[in-house]
């Protein structure tokens, strides 16, 4: 980082303070660049100060608006600053070479005296160059700047669960959840007590259908007491929250209880233990076993079937069994 | 904007009035219209039809008010149309229907009480996945979930505690009488929207608004192009 600064410092003093290596064509008849040079200069100078605005935005609460307009006002200024440049400051004649002399004697003075007239026409290319480099730069520091928000790393956040056996299932405010609050056909997110609800494997989906509806692996019989069910509110394809239950009115005529992803809709069968029935989800939502204890709410009987997450977050490498 | 308010609190009333049916007047009229499917005593038909013991008057209202029942066809998603009875009768049948066994009763919204931020965040937490934030209707798998433009206050909230088709019901510990009425709000925002610019885009959300600003972009990226070419020669 510190090397990439002295070279970028080198780079701007070496430019300023270069000697030019041919005296300057003087043609004081070709003045057409002249004003063209202060709206060039101009532009580059407010995109420069848009860049600036970008960073002062980002280190002042990042409004998002404020960022965008200034990124906008900064590229619409380099745009137009190479439009003009481009259209007024660089000649824009054609020149065919060679060339045989002309026969009328006129015309070849008049040509040997008008052609060479643009190239002269910028008179202040140090300044102009100084600018451009200014200005790009500038942007291109604003653009590269949001890097600072990345991280920190994730680290164990993504493989710790904070379920154990006996550890009460509570509501997003915090109250333990009775088990007879679970109604037939309502589902409830909830979260561990007296655990970091930040942590991937925190929330839960809790829901309930008709017990003889229920068609659980035998080795998870009794992992859902009356009927009721908590699964990972972690989508196992994209890792969104899973936050859709579609719970029919009338089980005969009606497409049967599953869980779904807003994102994809992704689709999961509540009473067959999350299998996939529809969309881009690769494996079940894992299954959190549960039990009512002797106030009536709801705990945790173990931790989950797997692991909480999409594939992509490598949970299949290390997936108990 | 006031007018509206007064015709929303009438119809609020109109559907809290319905308990002031008929129960018998209700079960002839259920025996002849809704007895193919619910049976005779509405206990339901097998493969048909569900039993209606227990569903409630807020159920029963809101099928017949929007229209859903009676069904053309058994199997099909109900979908909204005219009313097939008029109020007085909606008011009996419901009535029968609540007479059954107890279940949730028609709902009193008072929109007035309601927060239109509030309602948004519910909304956008519980409804917008199948809804969408605008509340034009979408799909989930095997069925479509409808647009809210033509529900009423009560008829929002009594689906909302009901859960008809494959929604599911929200309970009071979900969401209780006062973030209802917020949700009820929002969504009657979302009927009459406020159009920025004077042009909705049909309302129905980013996608058409995204086409539009592209289509305005190209516009003027065609304009500046045309400012920085040049017409070759010949």
């Amino acid at each position: 980082m510190k090397s990439l600064w002295r070279f970028l410092v080198a780079g701007v003093v070496l430019l300023l303070a270069r000697r030019r290596r041919e005296p300057r064509l003087e043609r004081p008849e070709f003045r057409a660049g002249a004003g063209a040079e202060l709206v060039v200069l101009g532009l580059l100078g407010v995109a420069t100060l848009g860049a600036v605005a970008f960073a002062i935005v980002y280190f002042r609460g990042a409004d998002t608006q404020w960022l965008g307009a200034a990124l906008g006002v900064a590229l619409a200024a380099l745009g137009a600053a190479s439009a003009v440049a481009s259209k007024r400051l660089v000649l824009q004649d054609k020149e065919i070479e060679p060339r045989p002399e002309l026969e009328d004697p006129a015309a070849q003075k008049e040509l040997v005296t008008t052609v060479p007239e643009g190239v002269g026409g910028i008179t202040r290319r140090r300044l102009l160059l100084a600018g451009a480099f200014g200005a790009v730069g500038a942007v291109t520091g604003a653009i590269a700047l949001p890097a600072l928000s990345l991280g920190p790393a994730a680290g164990g956040q993504l493989t710790r669960s904070p379920w154990r056996r006996g550890r009460r299932l509570v509501t997003e405010d915090g109250e333990p959840l009775p088990a007879e609050e679970i109604a037939i056909g309502t589902f409830r997110t909830a979260f561990p007590q007296d655990a970091d609800r930040e942590q991937i494997a925190a929330a839960v989906i809790v829901v309930r259908v008709p017990e003889d509806e229920l068609d659980l692996p035998s080795d998870r019989r009794d992992w859902a007491p009356n009927g009721i069910l908590a699964y990972s509110k972690i989508c196992t394809h994209a890792g969104c929250a899973v936050s859709l239950f579609r719970y029919p009115s009338f089980a005969a005529k009606s497409p049967k209880p599953a869980l779904v992803c807003p994102c994809h809709y992704s689709t999961f069968d509540v009473a067959r233990a999350a299998k996939v029935l529809f969309g881009p989800a690769g494996r079940p939502l894992p299954q959190l076993p549960l039990e009512v204890d002797g106030q009536g709410y709801l705990v945790a009987a173990g931790d989950f079937s797997g692991r909480v997450g999409p594939a992509w977050w490598g949970v299949r490498r290390g997936r108990p069994t | 904007m006031r007018l509206l308010l007064v015709a929303l609190v009438a119809l609020a009333a109109c559907g809290a009035a319905a308990a002031a049916g008929d129960a018998e007047r209700g079960r002839a009229l259920f025996r002849t219209q809704c007895s193919t499917c619910h049976g005779l005593d509405a206990k339901g038909v097998h493969d048909r039809g569900p039993s209606l013991e227990g569903v409630g008057a807020a159920s029963a209202d809101f099928y017949l008010s929007t229209g859903r029942m009676p069904l053309d066809q058994p199997g099909r998603q109900p979908i909204r149309s005219d009313p097939a009875f008029g109020r007085g009768q909606i008011d009996d049948l419901v009535a029968y229907i609540a007479s059954l066994g107890p279940g949730p009763p028609i709902p009193r919204v008072d929109t007035a009480e309601g927060d239109v931020a509030l309602g948004q965040r519910l909304f956008a937490d519980r409804c917008a996945g199948c809804h969408q934030i605008v509340g034009r209707g979408g799909v989930v798998q095997d069925a479509f979930a409808p647009s809210l433009r033509d529900a009423t206050p009560t008829q929002v909230a009594e689906a909302v505690r009901v859960g008809p088709y494959v929604m599911p019901a929200f309970t009071r510990a979900q969401i209780d009488d006062a973030q209802l009425a917020s949700l009820v709000r929002y969504v009657e925002r979302t009927q009459h929207p406020d159009d920025r610019g004077g042009w909705g885009i049909f309302e129905i959300g980013p996608v058409p608004e995204g086409m539009v600003t592209w289509l305005l972009a190209g516009a003027l990226l065609l304009g500046v192009i045309r400012l920085l070419g040049e017409r070759a020669d010949e």
